[in-house]
């Protein structure tokens, strides 16, 4: 059930959870308003404040309608209607098995990979319907990063270049490519990193690393959506704090939509929040409902811990 | 360690006795090394006899072992000679130019490998990626069973089926184009290379496949991810993490075809011919006789001394690239572990 | 398929077509040879050659029956597992148990991998003269073959034989016994047993499946080989009487023939014009090979069940 509130500027509760101390506090900015990507983050101060925004809404991206997905006639997915805006961050939250990493995969037409899913209702990418869409085209305006790092077993540069290698019968020429891969590259963070040794294999690189050469190769082929099925869970907190560091960087370019089962991070880097419990959308709204002022007794109690 | 109790209820005593109580472990690590160098002394010795006995038939012939008959005179005219040895040693002869032996090896070795190879790779890949259900349910143990037919099975098939089929398609006129020097029957070295294509696929397909099975799923969810189609995604991450495989395949499939002796013998028409290219279309009818096959062909002669070492001298060489072909396909392994794609 | 696939590159449409191809010729080429063989060995054999002796001479057109070239192939067999079992087992125990010196182990491994890379036709002619010089004078008693045929027999074909098999039993031995957890071991030794203890009772009954699959896999592999069988058994078909099993003019030290080499001698190959033998031998030839192929199968199907401590 989608609502949205108006909501008054509010000084938000303190998050529900201890936060972690470690060495480096996480420089995490929100960027502000205007689209000027914040050089690496200058402002050091390790409290964390939420910087309100001045419009609620940007332009809508995708959107499902009543989408219903079931694996072998389970119902995993039941009726979700979701809009993906750009400019902002949408977290999918919710317990393990609620169904969110399916909704998350069927954006971009992922769960048809597993031969007994089905899927219900209509999923709009700018207002056309993606069965509409060659799904190779989807998936390069819709791209994802995994739990896992995956990156391919070859050189960092042809992990970056694949997408856009691996389309249509000419090939382009590498100095063609060298162009988008060092671009994909910075916005991810990583071309100080490795911009010397692209010719290295990527598996040799870092988890942290890895997950930000998997991230560069998403938006290699400059997509429209980022989706994102728990990119930090499989990392450490310094390289969790990068990633977030980089999704709020990456916002206003791409809509992300990100499932977390982890509440601070979702307090900390989403602006809209979509709980999800057993199949159901159970609330959906800007990140200062969900976790300040939430409509749903269940929704309350999952973000104050009293079940996980 | 010393021996514990005895384990057993049987008496411990006595020759058998010997056996049933417990062993120190000198005793049987001692034992067990000298199995173990006992098959270590076999090779070698099969290595040292081997080209100890090949190197009279090199030392006469030089380097023109390697080269083609003079004019007028054909492999097994040669051989015939070296047969007839006479009982003195000081007139034995040796002379012998092997290229068309050596010619016909290379045909139908290379074109069964370079086919075998194409075809195995699609088909496993057919299998692993592509294949419905119910067609993989049948086509994996199929691979299997075809993997064990014996050759002379093929040759049989080859000889009796394939042979006529192509003796078909070659005119009277071709006949007489090539009569005088060797006859078109049908049996040629193009049928070797099927045959034996046929012959080592199935080991291949079974190689790439297991292969192919293990790429990681993540590495091909994660470029189909990436916008790319399926055959793309099969072609560029599965097949290339399975190279390793492939080539391992191709060396193994490619000293299979070396030491094929039989099936070859039976179906390439068994003559010490090299067929020419520039005979044109008349070339795949040609039959000729790769190396393993000539030793079977010549097996009666192998009393006669000389001609013995003639045929070591094949041996040697057929042993030469089987011990090549190990450590090239050990070699070709190496470079892909760097990007993570372990053999 | 879920993808349009019109929409592919033109190189992808046609890889894509070549799988199915590819895939579809196996299946062809796999049906064609079972019909053909099928068609052909149950139009000549008749269930009673199976126990009939062939008939003396080389021409087998006509009447004789299959029974001393089946023998053949059994004697074979066993000779060739009998020699090869204690010793591949022996091997692969050495080398995954012990294996010290380090650089003799991989020496070992290395002579292992060399007699599986080897052509059956040079372990053959090796044989020959190995066991017709006879300067190892242990084995002096063995070569004499009947009359003329010297450096031929049964005993000596299936010692050679046992070279075939030899590498796939170490194979799958070593197999077996790397995949024990070393705890097992140590539990063992915990208990105060010695490593001979140990192999004896804890690890060899373990990897009996794992034996007893590479067993079969060298026994398909010897009752297919023809190479050795031509070279070291010359072309007799019957085998000699069974009066005297180890003496000189017993079978052991004999010559004869195995199916392979019947279906040899008897294609237009050899010296027979008998067609029709060939084919019959060559069916029952592979229906052995099939039964082998389904007892590996679920061996190996029970070995990995087992496996999995």
């Amino acid at each position: 059930m989608s609502t949205e509130q108006q909501h008054e500027t509010l000084v938000p509760p303190p998050p529900p959870v201890r936060r972690i101390v470690i060495d480096d506090p996480p420089t995490i900015v929100p960027a502000p308003r205007g689209g000027a990507t914040a050089a690496g983050g200058t402002a050091p101060t390790a409290s964390f404040q939420r910087t309100e925004r001045a419009d609620a809404a940007g332009v809508e991206r995708m959107r499902t309608h009543a989408l219903s997905i079931a694996y072998g006639g389970k119902p995993a997915v039941k009726a979700v209607d979701l809009p993906v805006r750009q400019g902002e961050v949408l977290a999918l939250i919710g317990p393990s098995g609620c169904g969110k990493t399916t909704l998350l995969r069927s954006l971009n037409r992922l769960t048809e990979l597993t031969a007994t899913a089905s899927r219900e209702g209509r999923i709009t990418l700018d207002g056309g319907d993606v069965d509409e869409l060659e799904v190779t085209e989807l998936r390069r305006r819709v791209s994802m990063v995994f739990q896992q790092p995956n990156p391919f077993p070859m050189s960092i540069f042809d992990n970056v270049a694949y997408a856009l290698r691996e389309q249509g019968s000419k090939r382009p020429r590498k100095a063609e490519l060298m162009e988008p891969v060092e671009d994909a590259l910075r916005r991810a963070g990583l071309w100080d990193e490795v911009g010397t040794t692209l010719d290295h294999p990527a598996l040799r690189l870092s988890g942290g690393q890895q997950q930000r050469l998997c991230i560069a190769r998403a938006l290699a082929a400059r997509p429209e959506v980022l989706l994102m099925d728990e990119p930090c869970s499989a990392l450490d907190p310094k390289s969790t704090a990068r990633i977030e560091e980089l999704i709020l960087q990456l916002r206003d370019e791409v809509a992300v939509v990100i499932v977390t089962h982890n509440l601070q991070q979702a307090y900390r880097i989403a602006d809209h929040v979509a709980f999800m419990w057993l199949g159901e959308l159970e609330e959906y709204g800007p990140v200062e409902q969900i976790f300040g002022a939430a409509h749903s007794q269940r929704t309350l109690d999952y973000v104050s811990g009293a079940f996980g | 360690m010393a021996a514990a109790a005895p384990a057993s209820s049987a008496p411990a005593r006595g020759p058998l006795g010997l056996l049933r109580r417990p062993w120190p472990d000198r005793r049987a690590e001692l034992l067990l090394g000298a199995v173990a160098c006992t098959i270590l002394a076999f090779v070698l010795g099969m290595v040292v006899f081997v080209f100890a006995n090949a190197w009279p038939s090199f030392r006469e012939n030089g380097l023109g072992f390697f080269g083609a008959p003079p004019a007028g005179a054909t492999v097994d005219q040669q051989l015939s000679e070296i047969l007839q040895a006479p009982a003195d040693p000081a007139r034995w002869t040796y002379e012998l130019n092997a290229w068309p032996l050596l010619w016909g090896t290379l045909l139908t070795t290379a074109g069964a490998i370079v086919i075998g190879t194409v075809f195995a790779t699609f088909a496993a890949l057919f299998l692993v990626e592509f294949a419905p259900a119910r067609v993989r349910a049948v086509l994996a143990p199929v691979v299997t069973l075809l993997a064990g037919v014996p050759s002379v099975v093929y040759g049989l098939i080859g000889i009796l089926a394939v042979a006529p089929q192509v003796a078909k398609l070659i005119s009277d006129e071709r006949k007489q184009s090539v009569a005088g020097i060797i006859s078109l029957t049908g049996e040629s070295w193009t049928v070797g290379v099927l045959i034996l294509t046929m012959m080592i696929v199935p080991v291949m397909v079974a190689i790439i496949a297991e292969s192919l099975r293990q790429v990681p799923n993540a590495w091909k969810e994660g470029a189909m991810a990436c916008g790319v189609n399926r055959f793309r995604v099969a072609w560029t991450i599965s097949v290339r993490t399975a190279r390793p495989a492939i080539v391992a395949a191709a060396v193994l499939a490619t000293a299979r075809a070396l030491g094929e002796a039989i099936m070859l013998a039976m179906v390439t028409g068994s003559v010490a011919f090299a067929p020419q290219p520039i005979d044109g279309p008349t070339f795949f009818f040609e039959p000729t006789r790769p190396l393993a096959a000539t030793i079977v062909a010549y097996s009666e002669g192998l009393s006669v001394k000389p001609f013995a070492q003639t045929i070591y001298a094949f041996a040697a060489l057929l042993l030469l690239s089987a011990m090549a072909l190990s450590l090239i396909g050990w070699a070709a392994k190496q470079p892909m572990r760097k990007y993570g794609i372990r053999a | 398929m879920i993808e349009n696939r019109r929409s592919w590159a033109l190189r992808d449409r046609l890889g894509f077509y070549a799988c199915w191809a590819a895939g579809l010729a196996l299946c062809a080429i796999a049906a064609a040879v079972a019909i053909y063989m099928l068609v052909k060995g149950v139009s000549e054999l008749r269930p009673a050659m199976l126990f009939e002796r062939p008939s003396d001479g080389v021409d087998q057109r006509g009447q004789g029956g299959l029974l001393d070239p089946i023998a053949g192939s059994l004697l074979v067999t066993t000779i060739g597992i009998a020699i090869a079992l204690p010793l591949g087992v022996g091997v692969a125990l050495w080398l995954v148990e012990y294996a010290r010196p380090f650089w003799l182990a991989r020496l070992v491994e290395s002579g292992v991998e060399v007699i599986a890379g080897t052509p059956s036709i040079v372990l053959a002619v090796f044989g020959l003269i190995l066991f017709s010089e006879s300067f190892l004078s242990v084995l002096s008693f063995k070569p004499e073959g009947a009359d003329t045929a010297f450096g031929r027999s049964f005993l000596i074909a299936g010692a050679m034989m046992s070279l075939i098999a030899l590498p796939l039993i170490v194979g799958a031995t070593r197999e077996g016994l790397n995949a024990i957890p070393g705890h097992v071991r140590e539990a063992s030794y915990a208990l105060g047993k010695t490593k001979a203890a140990t192999i004896r009772r804890v690890l060899l009954p373990t990897v009996r499946p794992n034996i007893a699959a590479g067993t079969a896999l060298g026994m398909g592999r010897i009752i297919g080989d023809t190479a050795i069988i031509v070279i070291l058994l010359g072309a007799t078909a019957r085998l000699q009487p069974l009066e005297d099993v180890f003496g000189p003019a017993g079978p052991l030290r004999g010559t004869g023939s195995t199916l392979t080499s019947f279906v040899y001698n008897n294609s237009p190959a050899g010296e027979g014009g008998a067609f029709e033998k060939a084919y019959a031998a060559a069916f029952v030839l592979l229906l052995i090979v099939v039964v082998l192929n389904l007892v590996v199968a679920r061996i190996a199907g029970g070995a990995a069940r087992q496996g999995g401590r």
